[in-house]
């Protein structure tokens, strides 16, 4: 409860610090809106915010599904078979060589404007940091135990499955950790470059029509989503980790 | 179960460097042998051998059981570290190998190992809510669950307190009666205490000791042991 005390004590601060600002300068509202005029223009839009912060989640909450077990999937895969992951994990540093935002034309182009396009952005960003967290969670059983279970003579895939998985649960939660800070940047980045719905989409609209309290509005519920989403990721990864 | 002698003879490299030369070395039947030596001599390498598990060096040699069989699968293991899943009950983990081998496990058998080793009420706890002694205590009666003749025990006893390693010890040589048992240890007491046959490991040789007259377990107090103790200390120092 500390934290959290201390958190909204932080919040205040810096929406006093910002108002301040705003009254002493005597900036105009199209350049820096005050946070009373941002919270007027959330009410005054809530259900257009709602409705496009609805599509950003979706795209959000489908990413971190399919990227988390693409992820986990290659990580098993690589896990077992230390060839495959010599193979590959140079291909794999190499995508991560490609600046993913720069594909969200072409992702755009061939997957089109609606949610798909969005969903592949994130899973592309969210995939590594998934795969590398799991690997090497799976990668780092005591050698004790896994010879002590060949010694027992613990076939490979029920070692991987009651031995490996279970002691890299905790690196998949860091994974996860991860991934959920960076699967709405994904979302939004698509969102920006083609998309007729979304919190992106919304923010590049209100910016467009010099609606820069909508545009605030929309970036602070993104921002919301993104800090409930890591919350909600932590306690899953908090449970994977308690043993 | 008839537990099997096991002949050792060979020599071990690593990376061209000897860490023993060739040696010959025999398991008595059923009985328990302690092998002791300085550190990094390679007592624990001639545990992982006749365990058939990943060893770093090269070993030129034979390790054969006296009933001809390969020992493979006829071996279990248990460390310094107790080895236990953290994840796992301490009743899971008594049947691992069972799940490991994607058998149905007989937890009747289990829970009443784990009665014997004194653990019945912890069945169900993790092993981070146990000491130290009993989780040693649940990692025997894990390898008692293996049912193996063969049990290579490599310092199981050593990060105990004084008198919960005794618990142990009595507990152990009771229960591993009749098998096949290589103690790596690196107290001349355990092994006093403990051996039918002492080895002492050296960069040339596995020299037998001569234990006390008295059949295994030992009175640790009697004078011969104490004597036997006091020998093999020195010897041990002499050696180094």
């Amino acid at each position: 409860m500390t934290g959290l005390r201390y958190a909204f004590a932080a919040a205040g601060f810096t929406l006093l610090l910002w108002q301040g600002i705003v009254w002493i300068t005597g900036v105009p509202p199209f350049i820096l809106p005050s946070p009373v005029r941002v919270g007027q223009a959330a009410y005054a839009n809530r259900m257009l915010i709602a409705e496009n912060a609805w599509v950003t989640a979706c795209e959000v909450g489908l990413a971190l599904i399919i990227g988390t077990v693409l992820g986990a999937l290659t990580a098993i895969r690589l896990a077992a078979s230390p060839r495959l992951h010599r193979l590959l994990t140079p291909m794999l540093i190499f995508t991560q060589a490609v600046p993913v935002f720069a594909l969200a034309p072409i992702l755009t182009l061939w997957f089109g404007y609606g949610i798909a396009s969005k969903v592949v952005m994130a899973v592309l960003i969210i995939y590594f940091p998934v795969t590398s967290a799991f690997y090497d969670g799976l990668t780092r059983v005591p050698v004790g135990i896994l010879d002590m279970a060949r010694t027992m003579g613990g076939t490979e895939w029920q070692i991987m499955r009651r031995i490996k998985i279970p002691h890299a649960l905790p690196s998949l939660g860091t994974g996860l950790k991860l991934a959920a800070v960076y699967a709405p940047i994904g979302a939004v980045i698509g969102e920006w470059v083609g998309a007729s719905k979304g919190l992106g989409y919304l923010m590049l609209l209100a910016n467009g029509r010099a609606k820069t309290d909508l545009m605030f509005a929309s970036l602070f519920t993104l921002a919301i989503m993104t800090l409930l989403l890591h919350i909600a990721v932590t306690k899953v990864s908090d449970r994977l980790s308690r043993y | 179960m008839q537990a099997p002698a096991i002949q050792l003879s060979g020599s071990y490299h690593i990376d061209g460097t000897c860490l023993f030369a060739p040696i010959d070395m025999t398991l008595p039947a059923g009985e328990w042998t302690c092998v002791l030596g300085r550190s990094g001599v390679g007592k624990s390498t001639i545990l992982r051998l006749i365990a058939g598990v990943r060893c770093a060096g090269d070993f030129q040699g034979a390790i054969t059981a006296s009933d001809r069989r390969p020992l493979e699968g006829r071996v279990s293991v248990m460390a310094q570290s107790d080895l236990l899943l953290p994840w796992l009950s301490v009743l899971e983990n008594t049947v691992l190998g069972a799940r490991l081998r994607g058998e149905v496990p007989d937890l009747r058998r289990a829970a009443n190992l784990l009665e014997r080793v004194g653990l019945a009420r912890h069945a169900d706890k993790r092993p981070d809510s146990l000491s130290g002694g009993m989780r040693q205590r649940a990692a025997l009666a894990r390898t008692l669950m293996e049912d193996r003749p063969v049990v290579l025990l490599d310092e199981p006893f050593s990060a105990l307190d004084a008198g919960t390693r005794a618990d142990m010890q009595d507990l152990a040589a009771g229960l591993l009666k009749d098998r096949t048992v290589l103690l790596v240890t690196h107290d001349p007491a355990e092994a006093v205490r403990l051996g039918h046959q002492i080895i002492v490991l050296t960069a040339d040789a596995a020299q037998p000791w001569t234990p006390p007259s008295l059949p295994p377990i030992r009175d640790q107090y009697a004078p011969d042991t104490v004597a036997c103790q006091a020998q093999l200390l020195a010897h041990l120092r002499r050696a180094r």
